[in-house]
């Protein structure tokens, strides 16, 4: 115990050191993906005012529409507009969006919230079942359990979230009107109470986690596999140590290993899947303002959007390498 | 029991169900919801307004709930005072309408309606600043003054007969509009209108909630609570009308035929809306195929428009001969042409478009050929392309059928063809003027076929000018028969739009609808004077 105490101690240095480390790396990663965000609005073929005027754009007399350009301020040399937006985005100004008409900021203050509640419900779905259903695979591999789970996830690997959103919807909405098929409460209702949004909630936070939910399957299978098999966990079973002990306490410390390295990189996968259900379900988060901001070529939020992704995934492998870092003792976080 | 008491049990359980649900959490429906209740509405439409301020054009067709015009439409598209006190007194010279305003009408926040308020919305609509992609539409106006508290006076710069239906345009509270950024700012998410409904909630994305306006000037609304859901996909929209969270939805024709028969949907009512929304096929003066009068007679004979109602719409639509549908008041008799392959190639024959060796003709060196283009992702368009080139092609003619955005098409538009749609049901002149009149060429999208007729532009201008309904019926007889000789687009169809609703309140119409359809169209148009059904 005391021993443990001090060895943390001593690695809580090289961890505020890896953490400044990183911190420093993002400033050119973040520049670097906003300036690609500006570099491709200026290749887009799209032109911002005829999204920005939608069907009206298309009576619109030229006199208007010029107007319009001229409005939108999105003409001018895309270096010096980024630079532009860099330097307001600093001063606390991320500028307005073209698309919903709003300032950039109130967009994802608005959001947010939602995003990350749908997300970090879906996510520690995945997480748990993914556990619980790998290691049991793991258990008896090759045993009917196993060939079901593992074959279960090579299906659902391949399914795109959208799909599976629209299955879910049809399951559980329609045919045993279990679940509502969309939305944050039902639609005659606008107050947001909590068994509402619970129920609400359900559906897509599973449909998300069960589109993330192979990965974590096949890597916990495949690790805790392999740790059974490993000199260690055949010692601990030759001491006669029960196989509760020897599952949780040695099997499951090394192979579960990998999984926290998956944590980390799964989080694009995570975004990319919370766009797409968030725009089957109608969750009112900032996934689906993604979309909206990319097919309406709206840059000053995407741009935004773009950058906080980026600081999403930089973060969770940040976290997913410490967590790494502390849990074996083997890994010097100097090296990361 | 008498039906009131009936309706107060019914509430009182859905409360006591409301609370059991709230303190056990779980409540499988919380009363909320759509059911018997009569007093909501929870509709599903494919697209949301990008803004609720009229300011950036919401509702400025008129029914926009949480504002009111200074005119309005009825069921049979006559206009009909409502900030006003009656229709606009126009001058001699057609240029000055002078509009006497409602008195005692106030705003959701409580403050009074007046002529300033009209001022504020006018003027911020022309002002170059504001963002508002329709504000051609007021191009007629060059000036708008108060003259006291209930008197608005608009200068026109010419003689305008169109434009008192231009004055259906909703009006924003100058207090609360004018202390915001007007692109920007918030009143384009937090509305504040005289309307019949006031808006309680926008998730973007999700829904807008209303609830009904207690002090309304034209009576409190019956239905208290108005809910439009968000749904892009048609299918998922249609899968929840069935699960019940919705009371109705816009939906293709191919979709809402499920509903029409079956015991199980005795409890829905299927409209199909009478539109004005038409889909036609430019035919570019740039291009010497598309520009020779014979060709463009030929396939304006040679296309089956009846054929393209019957596949590429199921039924919901029917053929057109111009932009003006031929169940309008203005539709010129006469001018509808009969599906006739046999003329069309009479025609093509007596010009010296003679059949080549693949069957395509040829007139000095010449292949009868050119490009359709359609926007991308327009599936009803595509289809209509598609039929639109296979009947061309029975005829001799070529057309090459091609997707693109609108980047990619506009500039290749003065030599090629594009399946245009549009539609305006107020007054002829918004779609004749800007689709025909050579004065409109190269402007924007308009007139994309380059059509130049003297006959038409003259005929146009009279009556846009002319507030004789006598004359201006006239003028665009002229106008419609001079496109049958020179039809210099081919038009092909008027498009139902096809709504489903629960059946259990009465009386419910349909208008004709423009072909941009937001949530002022459907049954739901006049939803402040729905009576519940006995």
């Amino acid at each position: 115990m005391r021993a443990g105490r001090v060895v943390a101690h001593k690695r809580w240095g090289p961890v505020a050191r890896m953490v400044g480390r990183r911190l420093v790396a993002a400033v050119p990663i973040l520049a670097a993906v906003t300036f690609g965000v500006f570099a491709v609005a200026a290749a887009s073929p799209f032109d911002p005012v005829q999204q920005y005027a939608g069907t009206a754009g298309l009576h619109a007399s030229q006199e208007t529409l010029d107007q319009l350009r001229a409005n939108l301020n999105v003409d001018g040399p895309f270096p010096q507009r980024w630079w532009h937006w860099v330097t307001s985005a600093l001063a606390g100004d991320l500028g307005d969006s073209t698309s919903l008409r709003q300032p950039v900021s109130q967009v994802i203050g608005e959001r947010l919230g939602w995003s990350v509640l749908l997300c970090a419900v879906g996510f520690t779905f995945a997480v748990l079942a993914g556990t619980a259903l790998g290691v049991a695979a793991a258990r008896c591999r090759g045993g009917v359990l196993d060939r079901t789970v593992t074959s279960l996830a090579y299906t659902l690997e391949a399914a795109p979230p959208f799909w599976i959103g629209l299955l879910g919807i049809w399951l559980f909405a329609v045919q045993f009107d279990l679940l509502p098929a969309g939305g944050l409460t039902d639609s005659g209702s606008d107050l947001v109470t909590a068994g509402a949004l619970l129920r609400h909630l359900a559906l897509p936070a599973l449909v998300l986690g069960v589109s993330q939910l192979p990965w974590f399957v096949l890597y916990v299978r495949q690790g805790v596999g392999d740790a059974l098999e490993e000199d260690a966990v055949r010692g601990a079973r030759a001491r006669g140590l029960a196989e509760r002990t020897v599952l949780l306490r040695h099997a499951l410390r090394s192979g579960l290993l990998p999984l926290l390295t998956l944590v980390g990189s799964r989080i694009p996968e995570l975004i990319t899947g919370a766009l797409l259900v968030e725009t089957v379900f109608s969750w009112p988060g900032i996934a689906s303002a993604t979309v909206k901001a990319a097919t309406a070529t709206d840059f000053p939020l995407l741009a935004a959007l773009t950058a906080l992704a980026t600081v999403a995934v930089l973060a969770g492998n940040l976290l997913s390498d410490l967590l790494y870092g502390l849990a074996d003792p083997r890994v010097a976080l100097e090296e990361m | 029991m008498t039906a009131r008491t009936v309706r107060t049990a019914t509430v009182t359980a859905a409360a006591m169900v409301v609370l059991a649900g709230t303190a056990a959490c779980s409540a499988p429906g919380d009363g909320d919801g759509p059911g018997d209740g009569k007093d909501s509405l929870t509709v599903g439409v494919a697209q949301e307004p990008e803004t609720l301020s009229p300011l950036l054009g919401y509702g400025k067709e008129g029914n926009s709930k949480i504002f009111d015009g200074l005119l309005t439409h009825d069921a049979k598209m006559h206009l009909k005072p409502a900030l006003a006190t009656r229709l606009p007194k126009v001058s001699k010279d057609g240029r000055t309408y002078t509009y006497d305003l409602r008195k005692g009408v106030t705003f959701s926040d409580g403050k009074p309606f007046t002529s300033k308020d009209v001022v504020y919305t006018y003027q911020t609509i022309l002002d170059k600043k504001t963002n508002n992609p329709s504000k051609s539409e007021l191009d007629a106006v060059d000036s708008v003054r108060a003259q006291g508290k209930y008197r608005v006076v608009f200068r026109l710069k010419y003689p305008y007969a169109a434009f008192a239906e231009r004055t259906v345009l909703p009006i924003a509270s100058r207090a609360v509009a004018s202390r915001t950024d007007v692109n920007t700012g918030s009143y384009n998410t937090e509305p504040v209108g005289t309307g019949p409904y006031v808006l309680t909630s926008w998730r973007k994305g999700e829904k807008l909630s209303f609830k009904a306006n207690p002090h309304y000037w034209g009576g409190k609304p019956k239905v208290e609570r108005f809910t439009v859901a968000v749904i892009e996909d048609d299918d998922v929209r249609a899968t929840r009308l069935r699960s019940g969270d919705l009371d109705g939805a816009i939906l293709p024709p191919t979709l809402a035929k499920a509903y029409e028969k079956g015991p199980e949907n005795a409890d829905k009512r299927t409209f199909s809306a009478k539109t004005a929304d038409y889909r036609a096929v430019t035919l570019p003066s740039g291009n010497p195929v598309t520009k020779d009068k014979a060709v463009r007679r030929a396939l304006d004979l040679a296309v089956d428009r009846k054929a393209m109602v019957k596949s590429v719409l199921n039924g919901a639509g029917k053929p057109a001969y111009g932009p003006l549908p031929t169940d309008s008041p203005w539709f010129a008799k006469g001018t509808e042409r009969r599906h006739d392959l046999g003329r069309a190639k009479k025609i093509l024959d007596e010009a010296g478009w003679k059949p080549g060796k693949d069957g395509i003709r040829v007139k000095h060196g010449r292949r009868a050929a050119f490009t359709l283009w359609y926007f991308s992702g327009d599936k009803l368009r595509q289809d209509h392309a598609l039929a639109y080139a296979s009947d061309a092609k029975k005829a001799g003619i070529a057309v090459k059928v091609q997707a693109g955005s609108r980047e990619v098409v506009r500039p290749k538009l003065d030599h090629d063809a594009m399946l245009m749609g549009n539609g305006f049901p107020a007054d002829p002149d918004f779609d004749l003027y800007p689709t025909l009149h050579s004065s409109q060429i190269g402007d924007g999208w308009n007139n994309l076929a380059q059509y130049h007729d003297k006959t038409v532009d003259e005929q146009l201008d009279i009556a846009r000018r002319s507030r004789d309904p006598q004359v201006r019926k006239d003028a665009y007889d002229k106008v419609q028969r001079a496109l049958t000789k020179n039809p210099g687009y081919t038009f092909l169809t008027h498009i139902d739009h096809v709504y489903v609703i629960d059946d259990k309140w009465r009386g419910l119409t349909t208008q004709v609808e423009p072909h941009d359809h937001g949530i002022g169209a459907g049954p739901w148009w006049d939803l402040q004077d729905w009576q519940p059904e006995e």
